[in-house]
């Protein structure tokens, strides 16, 4: 990792800014990712990481912000100047019965970008689809298949292998192994970080699993209801994690070690989660944490740079010391 | 356990679905015995067997299936009961949760109705007296704020609060044995926490037997006591919840407890380990380990007899209700972290 840390990122997120309406999905978002850096942006339902995800690859147009790959601002280009980009990031989604055209062969799918990037002939795009393929572990006679004929596992290949094609800088991976059996997941995570390391693509890694991101990331990035809450590396953010949603998200995953599982201590948020209609004020996380103090609810923490990487709490102090959730008793209160 | 006879005894137990393609063996052959007070986990990949399994223990499954062996439900012969006693059996002695509370709920009511419906078909009650019953439920089950909660319409709950209400409609009338299948898949994981102490709760409050049917290992070693592994429709190894983690028998087993991520027992690989190729299409297989074509220890025994499920006598370091269905086991050496990094 560290001899990424001082190349430009290949991919910047500044102040972005998804409104729906009344509806605050994300709320200011900025992020940075380098070069072969895979950096996992991990939150709950409704924290807004699959809609950063889509404004990324322009799906969504942003209410305001910029989204920069490779120092071009993607936001403000046009529809036609775009399809010059289209190919420099790719995204996966989670259900890939759902985004496989079910009417397309496999090779088609897999070099429909390809064909809309430029005209190719036959024989060329037949032979990318055909590496594409073996790249993710594929036949090529999958490609004269449906993806109806494919199992879940399969499918989520193939969408990896057109997500691929084009060579994107950037791969953005929203839940691409949520839908999949633990015995498949194992297999397209395997793949996911092999071609990240043969390839070297950055990889924006959108999931509400913190377990499997300990597999793949080298960076990771916290979002609660539209706001990120903490960043840095995977070591820092499993190891001493600064806020109070982070820790206790780590606490409230199982793990399969039932004496372990049994000897953590429990760290329960309630589950009355607001909505990003209606914000609370301050701190967002304020009303579910255990640590919340009057100032919590009337100022937003800003974002603080600690050692490594960032935390925008209250309680954190610059050095990222701070209170952790996840060894005080049920009725303490922070000092 | 001990001399009390499990308040859910279930032998033999078969599914088959009839289709189009011809017939569909669901679930071959289940054994599954649940104590008073016991929280007995079912895990398994889709298409294991394990939701169908449930649902047959009340009934539940459409007319398609056909379903042969022995349920016996506080003593009662399940299968083959007609329909009043089945009406009976349910709520009462066994009730259910699913993984869907919104598709659950009645939108239109509140859920102080929904609750107190229960109660008045079951026990009788008044429509008052059902609806102070439901806000001590709704209190037994960890809503906060139960008298006003009592209220409020489904849509005006979070999906953790809706789940907490199902369950509060489900332990209504006292069952004895409550069946939650995939309770909290649904659910966020700051939330599934509370759930599943609600779940413990339930157990220790009121000695409800808890069946939880669940594809989450982290879930399974969190709330069971003893657990079942499904493939393909057969149970393949049962044992209690910690030994099946540290000493798993089945290959399949094993190879689950490898391939699933689980934080901080890895740090330093970055490789899962992958269990090649697919779950068998459901069609009875008599004559072979159903897991024998992914399986890393088959020979020509494991594709010409199925391996019936048997405690391993020679084995010391299992205990005696450690059951696998493996012509190869494991064997005693305690499961290693995987790193296959290359």
């Amino acid at each position: 990792m560290s001899e990424h840390t001082t190349s430009a990122p290949v991919l910047e997120l500044e102040d972005l800014v998804m409104h729906f309406g009344s509806v605050r999905a994300v709320d200011g978002v900025s992020l940075a990712i380098r070069k072969g850096q895979v950096m996992a942006l991990v939150g709950e339902s409704g924290s807004g990481k699959s809609t950063v995800g889509r404004c990324i690859v322009r799906l969504l147009e942003p209410t305001s912000g910029l989204v920069r790959l490779g120092g071009t601002d993607l936001t403000h280009l046009s529809r036609r100047r775009m399809r010059a980009h289209r190919g420099d990031v790719s995204i996966v989604f989670q259900d890939p019965a759902g985004s496989l055209d079910p009417r397309m062969l496999v090779g088609d799918v897999v070099s429909e970008p390809l064909r809309l990037a430029s005209r190719q002939s036959r024989r060329d795009l037949r032979a990318r689809v055909t590496a594409g393929l073996d790249q993710v572990g594929l036949r090529p006679e999958v490609a004269r298949r449906y993806p109806h004929e494919l199992s879940g596992g399969q499918r989520q290949r193939v969408s990896i292998a057109r997500a691929l094609i084009s060579d994107p800088t950037v791969l953005i991976a929203d839940e691409p192994t949520s839908a999949l059996d633990v015995s498949v997941q194992a297999s397209v995570l395997n793949l996911l970080a092999d071609l990240q390391r043969d390839i070297g693509f950055a990889c924006l890694f959108i999931t509400h699993d913190l377990s499997v991101v300990e597999y793949l990331a080298d960076e990771i990035a916290v979002m609660y209801l539209g706001k990120l809450v903490e960043q840095g590396s995977r070591e820092r953010i499993f190891g001493r994690p600064a806020h109070p949603y982070t820790q206790a998200l780590l606490a409230a995953a199982p793990v399969a070690d039932p004496p372990r599982q049994r000897s953590r201590t429990r760290v329960l948020l309630g589950d009355d989660i607001p909505s990003a209609m209606d914000p609370p004020t301050g701190c967002r996380f304020h009303t579910r944490c255990p640590l919340a103090f009057n100032r919590c609810s009337e100022e937003v923490p800003a974002l603080l740079q600690i050692t490594d990487g960032t935390v925008a709490c209250h309680l954190v102090l610059p050095d990222g010391t701070g209170p952790d959730v996840r060894s005080i008793d049920k009725t303490g209160s922070p000092a | 356990m001990g001399a009390a006879s499990p308040v859910l005894e279930v032998r033999g137990l078969s599914v088959t679905f009839s289709t189009e393609a011809g017939s569909l063996s669901a679930v071959d052959g289940v054994d599954l015995t649940l104590a008073a007070g016991e929280i007995v986990g079912i895990v398994g990949e889709s298409g294991c067997g394990k939701s169908v399994t449930a649902m047959s223990l009340a009934g539940l499954l459409p007319r398609s299936a056909r379903v042969s062996g022995s349920v016996r439900l506080l003593g009662k012969e399940m299968i083959g009961a007609s329909p009043a006693e089945l009406r009976a059996a349910r709520g009462r002695d066994i009730a259910y949760i699913f993984q869907e509370p919104m598709s659950s709920l009645n939108p239109v009511l509140t859920v102080g109705r929904q609750i107190g419906e229960v109660l008045q078909i079951h026990e009788g009650l008044s429509r008052r007296r059902a609806r102070a019953r439901a806000v001590e439920l709704l209190a037994l089950v960890g809503i906060p704020s139960p008298a006003q909660r009592v209220s409020n319409y489904p849509h005006q709950l979070s999906g953790g609060m809706r789940q907490r209400v199902m369950i509060a409609m489900a332990v209504a009338c006292e069952p004895k044995v409550l069946v939650a299948d995939e309770p909290t898949t649904a659910l966020d994981v700051t939330v599934q926490a509370g759930i599943l102490d609600v779940l413990r709760e339930l157990r220790h409050r009121l000695g409800t037997s808890i069946l939880v049917i669940t594809h989450d290992l982290g879930v399974i070693a969190d709330i069971s006591d003893r657990v079942m592994v499904m493939y393909a429709g057969r149970v393949v190894e049962r044992a209690g919840v910690d030994e099946l983690f540290a000493l798993p028998q089945h290959q399949y087993t094993g190879g689950l407890l490898s391939a699933s991520p689980t934080p901080g027992r890895h740090a330093g690989a970055h490789r899962l380990r992958e269990i090649p190729g697919l779950v068998p299409v459901l069609a009875s297989q008599p004559d072979a380990c159903t897991f024998a074509q992914r399986c890393p220890a088959a020979d020509s025994q494991c594709l010409s007899a199925a391996p019936g499920l048997a405690v391993q006598r020679d084995r010391l370091a299992l205990s005696q209700d450690h059951a696998v269905a493996c012509w190869h086991p494991l064997g005693e050496t305690p499961r290693l972290p995987v790193e296959e990094d290359r």
